[in-house]
């Protein structure tokens, strides 16, 4: 049997690093192939390969076994690969069909466009590979879970037979995982092949034929899914065995660090987001807040971070009432915050891992006169940083949009955590991370605890809330319904909560 | 709407990153004259005759390099404002306006600020100049951190509403006697003396220098240049780290419009020695461009300014010299611009010289 696609030999530098270091690596036709590897192993550089964004500096790749010379995006899709990058690319003012069709306009004469056949077109696909959208609404109304399946939805209707997803279930919900699997083993079904990227073994587990395993550049080897495991698999990744399992012991004094009472704001569409929300977080715990996405985190976060204005409600910090404060007071007071979209909140991209180190802190920590920023400090402070949490950069001066993803968020992590904050609050601080920096960023959310600081865990990942948590709180459409001890409720009441069932 | 611009101004004129982004704009330079060249020598000049009596005219005298500096002097003022501005992520291009407000607000001081020695007199007519840019940038800004007004609308509107303004008051309330429509002239206290005669060249220049440098250090080095290029490249991030956009505006709104105000003062002082309704052939709008072709950055903009100030003075005396028409200046000038907004042009022609 002939391989999709074989890519024999790929080797790809940047300045100071080697991210693909011969490589050989092939795909057989109609098979969900997964591709494993810590942050900064190489995969999105060698799918950017594949999908014609980088060029490599030698190797070759072979689609259906004739050698290719892939160029370009267009190149690709001529050759029938397709990618959905974690950065969706769509127009947001379009409707789904507009953006599935853009570019591949069918058209009644060549001129104007043909309506009716666009929409019985992408209608159909969405039939045929159970992807549930609704077709005539505006992108940027749409969750991100479905603007996946809009850009799943382009790839195929620019005729992909390849489809590479570059983790596509960080953004997801467990329920919008659960679906995205369906239509991915529908697509091999048709016959279509699938390139997997995912931190999460269960996942790749669970969805794959075969895996290969990527470290530093090299390949340690490729396994079948099916004669393999989490242990192994995080063995070959890291080299070593993965701890998830901490110890728990909450201990609330006799004043909370965090008390929000009645929080009531608007969303960014101006309805309603936090109806009434009270929560109190002690200090030496870990709080995490589970909810499906799109029921106020986002909007919790900000309120208590000052991002958002409040309608009603207060917000106090140490028994202080800092519901009018600004951001910047309340940084300065000692909350920490890892955004859970790194992209928009987190980092500035065409700033410098130094750069963004200090950002937050460059009006205390790194200025020595309140005028210009001490970068001597700064230098050192970063250089500690990047071997304290090994993140893989040339440099402290290397823009940090050059960094995986994986190593940026290690970056916004170490940041937030240098401050040793009384008050932490993480929304989905593992995202993106490999196992062995996932493992690395819990136990520091453990050891925060320990030294008495509270943390809140805002997170899509049941599984995270579990192993972290001393209580769990659930949230539902703008209020927590209910907050639980981990040792007296299980996943399933939790999920029912979830899901609107503790109202009756 | 306003990062989106301004981001994509900075890519495409941001250059590289250190070294590569210089050797891009210089190999974007001279392929503009290779261009040029060819215009030149398709319309029936000789390209190197005129070539030649440019750079002489322009950098073979000492009288040459003092027109060269006094062309350029305006321009770095404008060009640096312009940038300071679009490091925030503001796309101010009223710079003109705030120009001649600086320009004003530095005759009036000049002229009627009377009887003060000069050590006083000087900075007192500068620091007015800069106040009353300020002041006319800070009404977009204000009218954008309340009630988002697009700054690219109000700061050209303002920009017209000034040139009218300034005319009306050198028209009336403050003309000089005479037919002219000028203000008097300022105090001999209040000049900034020529430093090369019989050139225009004045100690402006030195102001200049001192502006790019200090500007350079303001973004790279100062708390306050760190938050606002934060806010210029991700407005978001820079919320969440506690920086303040609505300050951020203000701030680099007041900044551009101080230097710009200074670029107008500096003018008036040490050329004009008073306000003569149309001095400005639009410095305000040369310095967009010239911020570009420097790479959006202040050092860039300088060495930018001396090359639009070379073409302009050597492009007179190449006039004067070769009969090449004068528009050949305006050509080569569109075509800098052209080549250096196309860098990946650039790239490739390189890559496909080696
Ligand atoms: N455009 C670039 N310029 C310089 N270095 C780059 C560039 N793109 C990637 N790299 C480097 O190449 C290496 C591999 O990066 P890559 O993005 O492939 O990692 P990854 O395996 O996808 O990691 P993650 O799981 O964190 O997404 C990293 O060290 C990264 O910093
Ligand atoms: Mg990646």
């Amino acid at each position: 049997m002939t391989s999709a696609i074989q890519m024999v030999d790929i080797t790809k530098t940047f300045p100071g690093v080697t991210a693909n270091d011969n490589i050989d690596f092939s795909v057989d036709k109609a098979e969900i192939h997964g591709l494993l590897g810590e942050n900064g192993a190489g995969k999105s550089v060698l799918m950017s390969i594949l999908y014609g964004l980088y060029k490599p500096d030698s190797g070759d790749i072979l689609v259906d076994g004739e050698k290719v010379d892939i160029s370009g995006p267009s190149d690709a899709m001529r050759l029938g690969i397709g990618m959905v990058h974690q950065h969706f690319m769509l127009v947001p003012s379009l409707t789904v069909v507009e953006n599935v069709i853009l570019g591949r306009e069918p058209t009644v004469n060549g001129v104007t466009l043909d309506m009716e056949r666009m929409l019985r077109d992408v209608a159909e696909s969405c039939k045929r590979y159970k992807l549930d959208v609704d077709i005539e609404a505006p992108v940027y109304q749409l969750p991100v879970g479905v603007q996946q399946r809009v850009e799943i939805l382009k790839a195929l209707y620019r005729g992909a037979d390849v489809l590479i997803l570059d983790e596509p279930t960080s953004v997801l919900t467990p329920g919008e995982t659960e679906e995205l699997f369906n239509a991915v083993r529908e697509l091999k079904a048709d016959g279509k092949t699938v390139i997997f990227i995912s931190h999460k073994l269960r996942e790749v587990l669970a969805i794959c034929d075969r895996i290969t395993v990527l470290k530093r550049g090299k390949v340690v080897g490729t396994v079948l899914a099916a004669e393999t495991g989490e242990g192994q698999l995080a063995e070959m990744m890291v080299g070593r065995k993965i701890v998830y399992e901490f110890t728990k012991e909450a201990e609330c004094g006799l004043e909370p660090v965090l008390r929000l009472e009645g929080l009531e704001c608007l969303s960014d569409r101006g309805i309603p987001a936090l109806r009434g929300l009270d929560l109190d977080l002690c200090g030496s715990e870990i709080l995490g807040v589970a909810g499906v996405e799109g029921n106020g985190q986002t909007e919790l976060v900000e309120a208590v971070m000052g991002l958002r204005e409040l309608t009603g409600g207060s917000v106090k910090l140490d028994g202080q009432d800092i519901t009018d404060t600004q951001p910047k007071t309340r940084i300065q007071m000692g909350v920490s915050h890892i955004p859970e979209d790194r992209h928009k909140r987190a980092i500035v991209p065409d700033f410098s891992v130094l750069e963004n180190l200090v950002l937050g802190s460059q009006r205390d920590r790194f200025t020595r006169n309140g005028v210009s920023i001490d970068f001597a400090e700064a230098k050192r402070f970063s250089t500690d940083m990047i071997n304290d949490y090994q993140i893989a950069t040339p440099g402290p001066e290397t823009l940090i949009r050059y960094l995986s993803g994986g190593n940026q968020q290690r970056v916004v992590v170490a940041r937030e955590f240098s401050r040793d904050p009384p008050v932490v609050i993480a929304a989905q601080p593992t995202r993106g991370l490999d196992v062995g920096a996932t493992e690395y960023v819990r136990r520091k959310l453990v050891e925060m605890r320990d030294h008495g600081a509270g943390v809140l865990l805002i997170s899509a990942d049941l599984d995270e809330i579990w192993a972290l948590s001393d209580r769990v709180a659930v949230i539902y459409e703008g209020s927590i319904v209910a907050v639980k001890a981990v040792d007296e409720t299980d996943v399933q009441e939790i999920g029912l909560l979830m899901a609107g069932g503790g109202n009756e | 709407m306003s990062e989106r611009l301004t981001a994509a101004v900075r890519r495409v004129f941001g250059g590289g990153d250190g070294l590569q982004g210089l050797m891009i704009q210089v190999a974007a330079i001279l392929i503009a004259f290779i261009v040029g060249a060819a215009v030149l020598a398709v319309t029936g000049y000789s390209p190197v005759d005129a070539y030649v009596s440019m750079a002489s005219g322009a950098f073979g005298s000492s009288y040459g390099v003092g027109q060269t500096l006094t062309q350029a002097t305006p321009i770095v003022f404008t060009s640096i404002a312009f940038l300071i501005g679009l490091k925030a992520g503001l796309f101010n291009i009223g710079i003109e306006g705030q120009f001649l407000m600086g320009a004003m607000g530095a005759t009036l001081a000049g002229v009627y600020l009377d009887g003060l020695p000069w050590v006083i007199h000087v900075p007192l007519t500068i620091l007015v100049g800069m106040i009353a840019g300020a002041l006319w940038s800070l009404i977009p800004a204000v009218l954008k951190s309340r009630f988002d007004a697009h700054e690219v609308i109000t700061t050209m509107m303002l920009s017209y509403v000034a040139t009218h303004f300034t005319s009306y008051l050198v028209n009336y309330p403050f003309k000089a006697p005479g037919w002219v429509a000028q203000s008097l002239k300022i105090s001999g206290s209040a000049e900034l003396p020529r430093i090369l005669p019989p050139t225009q060249l004045s100690a402006a220049i030195f102001v200049a220098v001192i502006v790019t440098v200090a500007s350079t250090y303001f973004l790279q080095k100062t708390i306050m240049g760190y938050e606002l290029r934060a806010t210029g490249l991700n407005p978001s991030a820079a919320e969440n780290a506690g920086i303040s956009i609505d300050r951020n505006i203000l701030v680099s709104m007041a900044l551009s419009g101080a230097v710009a105000g200074l670029g107008g003062a500096c003018e008036v002082m040490g050329i004009h020695r008073r306000f003569i309704q149309g001095f400005s052939p639009g410095y305000g709008w040369d310095g967009l461009a010239v911020a570009l072709v420097g790479g959006l950055n202040p050092v860039g903009s300088f060495f930018a300014s001396v090359l639009f100030g070379a073409l302009r003075s050597g492009g007179m005396i190449m006039t004067r010299a070769t009969g090449v028409p004068l528009d050949i200046v305006k050509i080569l000038q569109a075509l800098v611009i052209m080549f250096v907004a196309a860098p990946k042009l650039i790239r490739a022609l390189l890559r496909r010289e080696r």
